[in-house]
């Protein structure tokens, strides 16, 4: 199994630092904990979705594991190969094995360059394919794959003239032609319209399969973390509270913040009515993180320890992880 | 007699190169105490259709044809004047991004007390209290009255726009996606907060959305909207748990569900048509798996128990309905 890890972070922890301005002075700095000390792993072909509400860190995480942040402590490996500091040639190498699909595929897709040139133009970067007529030849095979066929229809097009349901087929396809070895795909379907988000869900989910990736899928939105992703972390405030099997943690709930995270998701069943379970107010602005644990404000269970002390992770009979004072000691 | 009764809308947009008919012939019903939910994709003329029905379309958009009547009057043949003030006292609305609708250099509770010494005859004292008895209604502290929005955060701003439009008692409120910009869990607080709402306060709404979950979870009614047109109209359990019309089972299937077994996502093939191009008979043939010569004439109305649909193949809507389950049923059409 531990031979089976594509990606593992260990202790991973992000620091930013913000300037409190007054009277249009920088009165003070603060430090922001973006990321806060997370243990997450995935191993080939398999995909760790991670939940949790805008703030809490999963961006940030993501951009950790590609390189595009700089960790402020612990170890990101690659395999055997500790990544989180690379610079210069040696980033420019990892940067093949680890690609993105970023959300919004009218963003993300250069208005002037042609599909194919979207497409070959990373493969032109990293040196693959011995002239132009192979990488064409790459190309059309990837977008092949990604369900735009016929692909010698598509490779001459520019973005505007697609849908955005094909726009992010060829975020997809420029993400893959790399042939890389973890892809993360944050939140790839808030932007596209209901109808068409299986599909673009079911792609990716071949692709990390039938490729062997080690896929990360970020949302904030459970149902569709549960439908993709083998294994979840729930992220709050720059900690995961919860992780494990999926089907597990939407069965067990062990947090008091995935109850409320769960139970919150408007389901498309009117006869199943959404429950709140006594959670309150809003996420904390990270800059400020409550003492102790840092969701008992909001906490139905909150005890009195919780306000003082971090919970200790508890792993469960089921392999699950939990970050809370009710569980601890076990 | 219906609060709101549509009968044969169509807006249309100039463009520089034609016309555009966002709307095309909508009918829609609207009894107090209703929470309908008009659902649809991006580009189907849902806010289009409410944008008409308040008269607020852009320069270049037009009510072309169909009544409006609103509490027995005709709202089509009202001027700019009479329409104005009957908005926010009877019909009231919630944009879509509500969250950047207050102005930033005022206070918020001199935002919402704005409307109220408009259009009613109250002192400043009065309107202050009226203010403070609404958000108690929508959960805020009263001594955030006087904090600027920028103080505030999403979910708050989010409650304070709909204490503003609660404002006058308007008759009928209506929201345009709501919740969108919000978490999961402010969106079902703030949701659970118009529910507990509107039934004490016995007022209709109109919910506009692409969530069919958000529907689910809030409406009695619901109309499904696709290229223009309502295609599905009835009870929101009645339309969800057994749609009738091919796009609404399309809909449903596409949704991912945390209860019961995992199921298999099913995609709908296709985009929306160009309402700028003529179309002819059902809007959604291009995409619909059961698609047949027939549907090239426009499909005659089926009514059912507590609503209506439209589609060439209605008589055999279980045999469709069984069939939509399958997902290879929906992948042949690619």
């Amino acid at each position: 199994m531990a031979d089976n890890k594509v990606i593992e972070a260990i202790d991973l922890k992000k620091e930013f630092i913000v300037k409190v301005k007054r009277e249009g002075k920088v009165r003070e700095t603060k430090t922001l904990k973006a990321v806060d000390g997370i243990n997450i792993y995935v191993n080939k072909g398999e995909t760790l979705g991670i939940v949790g509400e805008s703030g809490c860190g999963k961006t940030t995480t993501a951009k950790l594991l590609l390189g595009l942040h700089e960790a402020s402590d612990g170890k990101i490996m690659l395999g055997d190969k500790d990544i989180s500091h690379l610079h210069g040639s040696e980033l420019k190498k990892f940067r093949k094995h680890a690609q993105m699909v970023f959300q919004d595929p009218y963003e993300s897709l250069n208005p002037r360059f042609k599909i194919k040139n979207t497409i070959m133009e990373p493969l032109e970067i990293h040196g693959i394919g011995a002239n132009k007529a192979e990488r064409y030849e790459m190309a059309k095979e990837i977008l092949n794959e990604s369900g735009l066929r016929p692909a010698e229809q598509f490779m001459d097009r520019f973005p505007h003239e697609m849908s955005g349901g094909q726009r992010q087929r060829v975020a997809i396809a420029r993400a893959l032609v790399l042939s890389p070895e973890f892809l993360i795909a944050d939140e790839p379907v808030s932007m596209l319209d209901v109808s068409i988000r299986a599909g673009i869900l079911k792609l990716l989910r071949k692709m990390i399969a039938d490729r062997g990736l080690a896929g990360i899928v970020i949302s904030h939105d459970i149902s569709l973390i549960r439908y993709i992703s083998d294994r979840t972390a729930v992220m709050y405030l720059g900690k995961i509270v919860e992780q494990g099997d999926t089907e597990d943690i939407i069965a067990n709930r062990y947090h008091p913040y995935t109850r409320a995270l769960l139970g919150a998701a408007p389901n498309p069943d009117p006869e199943v009515k959404f429950t709140l379970d006594g959670i309150k107010g809003e996420a904390p602005n990270p800059v400020d993180v409550p003492s102790g644990c840092c969701f008992h404000p909001r906490c139905p269970e909150c005890m009195d320890i919780c306000k003082t002390e971090s919970p200790k992770e508890t792993i469960m009979d089921n392999g699950q992880t939990v970050l809370c004072h009710m569980y601890g000691g076990k | 007699m219906a609060l709101l009764d549509l009968k044969n809308i169509s807006v249309e947009y100039k463009l520089s190169n034609g016309t555009l008919k966002a709307v095309d012939q909508v009918s829609l019903k609207i009894e107090n105490g209703d929470i309908i939910g008009l659902v649809g994709e991006s580009g189907c003329g849902k806010s289009t259709l409410i944008k008409g029905i308040i008269n607020l379309l852009p320069s270049n958009g037009k009510v072309i044809d169909g009544e409006i009547i609103f509490d027995g009057v005709n709202l089509v043949n009202l001027s700019k004047e009479e329409m104005r003030r009957r908005r926010w006292k009877e019909i009231s609305l919630i944009t879509q991004s509500a969250m950047n609708s207050l102005n930033p250099v005022y206070r918020v509770g001199k935002q919402i007390i704005e409307p109220v010494m408009e259009h009613e005859n109250v002192s400043k004292k009065q309107a202050m209290e009226k203010a403070g008895e609404l958000f108690d209604l929508v959960g805020l502290e009263r001594g955030r009255l006087d904090d600027y929005p920028h103080q505030y955060s999403g979910g708050m701003k989010q409650r304070a726009i709909i204490a503003m439009s609660l404002a006058l008692d308007p008759k009928l409120i209506i929201a345009d996606e709501p919740t969108t910009a919000l978490d999961v869990i402010v969106q079902s607080q703030i949701l659970e907060r118009i529910n507990s709402l509107l039934e004490t306060y016995d007022g209709s709404m109109i919910l506009v959305t692409h969530d069919i979950s958000v529907v689910a979870q809030t409406c009695n009614k619901v109309a499904v909207m696709y290229g223009g047109q309502i295609i599905e109209y009835g009870d929101v359990v009645q339309v969800l748990k057994s749609p009738n019309h091919p796009y609404t089972m399309g809909l449903k299937n596409a949704f991912p569900s945390l209860t019961g077994e995992k199921k298999e996502l099913i995609s709908i093939a296709g985009t929306p048509p160009d309402l700028s191009q003529e179309l002819v008979g059902c809007r959604f043939m291009e995409r619909c798996p059961f698609a047949q010569e027939k549907c090239k004439i426009p499909a005659e109305i089926t009514y059912v128990d507590t609503g209506y649909f439209y589609c060439a193949r209605s008589d055999e809507r279980d045999e469709l309905r069984r069939q939509a389950d399958i997902p290879e049923v929906w992948e042949s059409n690619i």
